[in-house]
């Protein structure tokens, strides 16, 4: 079998992983944007206990290995009788792990908006919750994008792990393939080259989105 | 108080310490309906910190402040309400950057006036007329020159219908020759009865435009009184060198 029947061999299968890769990233990079955005807002603008329950939180799951919260997540709760699915799992520990650091990607964008806007709608009598609403997100929104391109390109790739907690993604396909027929540089030449498509028309994606959200005149930094 | 002229502001004892720095030491003065006093002095004596107060942006650590005689200063005044009848201008423009200038004149009056889209548009606009800017309704800030924005901000303000206005150095982040437009949207404010409190030093603006100048030293008030008198027989030494000095440097923008 030559390189090309192999593929055609091997590829239903592979999408069907590729499937699930992608249902994984769009959950856990979704959970990660929401827990991310509240994160943001908590460090910056909360209480002091609040504050600091953000910043203990983004410490702890950019400080610790994706793979171990994964475990604990996957292989550790059930002794608290808590026994999740390999694919909600990979939902919660990338997403979990995601927000950390979409948390810190919103804040540098919320603190790069001048401090005088935020004065300036409080001027006229906007409330603060409304000035985040209306003035500093939809600006921190734009000025994100770079950075949280990176983010969604990352959780698309590092989904993969999640293939050690049999979660049935595209790498775990590629395992399973390649421990039966032996052609593992052949099966994962071909994963690789799915997941560099799938990150091309990602950024493609967010290239474009970030054009058409541009503040005319503005200069956005790269 | 005077029996003909309502007291648009009264502000009364204000104290204020920034570390261990007292920037206020005991403001008092009053503004009455229609009035325009400008406040001069030296940078770093507490003028915009004077300012703030007056909306509580800053909170004073003593001293009271009344607009139209509602007490802003006091803990339960809701701030909110009160500062939309605050329509403060300040040096960087301070414009919502994502925002075209109709809608940074627009959004006070949908979000906090809760006024329909349609009837704020119309609003709006009337405002940006008044700055000279109608044509310029759909550019967003970054498009506007200094001059441009600082305008849109000061018919962001107006929009709101507010009693008093506070500005902030309005001119003094702009070009020499974008001052002007400006100062002249301001002089036609004035003249329309609008109360206004200015931190300038646009000597030929104070000289034609204000009722009464206060000129502030190291958190005190060192003298107050009609722009000829200030100009023409200061009390204080102090005064003279200063308007003197002043009046040599930004004197000659305006005014002539």
């Amino acid at each position: 079998m030559n390189f090309l029947e192999l593929t055609y061999d091997i590829l239903p299968a592979l999408l069907k992983g590729t499937v699930v890769t992608l249902e994984l990233t769009v959950c856990s990079i979704s959970l990660g944007f929401v827990l991310g955005i509240s994160l943001a807002l908590g460090r910056l603008y909360g209480n002091r206990p609040i504050s600091a329950f953000c910043a203990g939180y983004i410490q702890f799951f950019r400080g610790t290995p994706l793979l171990v919260q994964l475990f604990i997540l996957y292989y550790g709760l059930p002794s608290y009788d808590i026994r999740l699915s390999s694919f909600v799992a990979g939902i919660l520990g990338l997403g979990l792990n995601s927000a950390a650091y979409q948390a810190e990607y919103f804040r540098g964008a919320i603190q790069s908006i001048s401090r005088g806007q935020m004065m300036a709608a409080r001027a006229i009598g906007m409330s603060r919750f409304k000035t985040i609403l209306n003035i500093i997100l939809p600006q921190a929104l734009r000025i994100v994008i770079p950075s949280w391109s990176n983010e969604l390109i990352y959780t698309l790739k590092y989904s993969s792990v999640a293939y050690m907690i049999g979660a049935p993604e595209l790498m775990a396909q590629g395992k399973i393939i390649a421990a039966e027929n032996f052609r593992y540089f052949e099966v994962f030449l071909v994963v690789a080259f799915i997941y560099l498509v799938a990150v091309l028309i990602v950024s493609r994606v967010l290239n474009v989105v970030e054009k058409r959200v541009r503040i005319p005149g503005l200069q956005m930094a790269q | 108080m005077s029996a003909n002229q309502t007291v648009t502001l009264k502000v009364e004892n204000v104290h204020k310490t920034y570390g261990k720095e007292e920037v206020l030491k005991g403001i008092s003065f009053e503004v009455k309906k229609g009035e325009t006093k400008v406040i001069i002095g030296p940078s770093g004596t507490g003028k915009s910190t004077l300012l703030r107060c007056v909306n509580r942006l800053t909170i004073p650590d003593s001293g009271r402040i009344w607009l139209d005689g509602v007490e802003i200063t006091h803990p339960r005044t809701n701030i909110n309400k009160v500062r939309q009848s605050i329509g403060m201008v300040f040096q960087d423009f301070n414009l919502f950057s994502h925002l075209s200038a109709l809608d940074n004149v627009r959004i006070g009056l949908i979000k906090v006036k809760k006024i329909e889209k349609r009837e704020a548009t119309e609003e709006a606009m009337r405002h940006l007329v008044r700055v000279g800017l109608e044509d310029k309704a759909a550019s967003y800030p970054a498009e506007l020159s200094g001059g441009q924005q600082q305008r849109v901000s000061i018919a962001r303000a107006l929009a709101m219908g507010p009693k008093l206005m506070p500005f902030d150095e309005p001119t003094s982040a702009l070009d020499p020759e974008l001052i002007g437009e400006v100062l002249e949207v301001m002089r036609n404010l004035a003249e329309s009865g609008m109360t206004m409190v200015v931190v300038s030093h646009e000597m030929g603006f104070a000289r034609s435009v204000s009722n009464e100048i206060i000129f502030i030293e190291n958190g005190v008030i060192v003298e107050e009184g009609p722009p000829q008198v200030l100009f023409g027989n200061p009390e204080h030494q102090r005064t003279k060198e200063f308007l003197c000095k002043i009046s040599e440097l930004y004197g000659k923008s305006e005014g002539k």
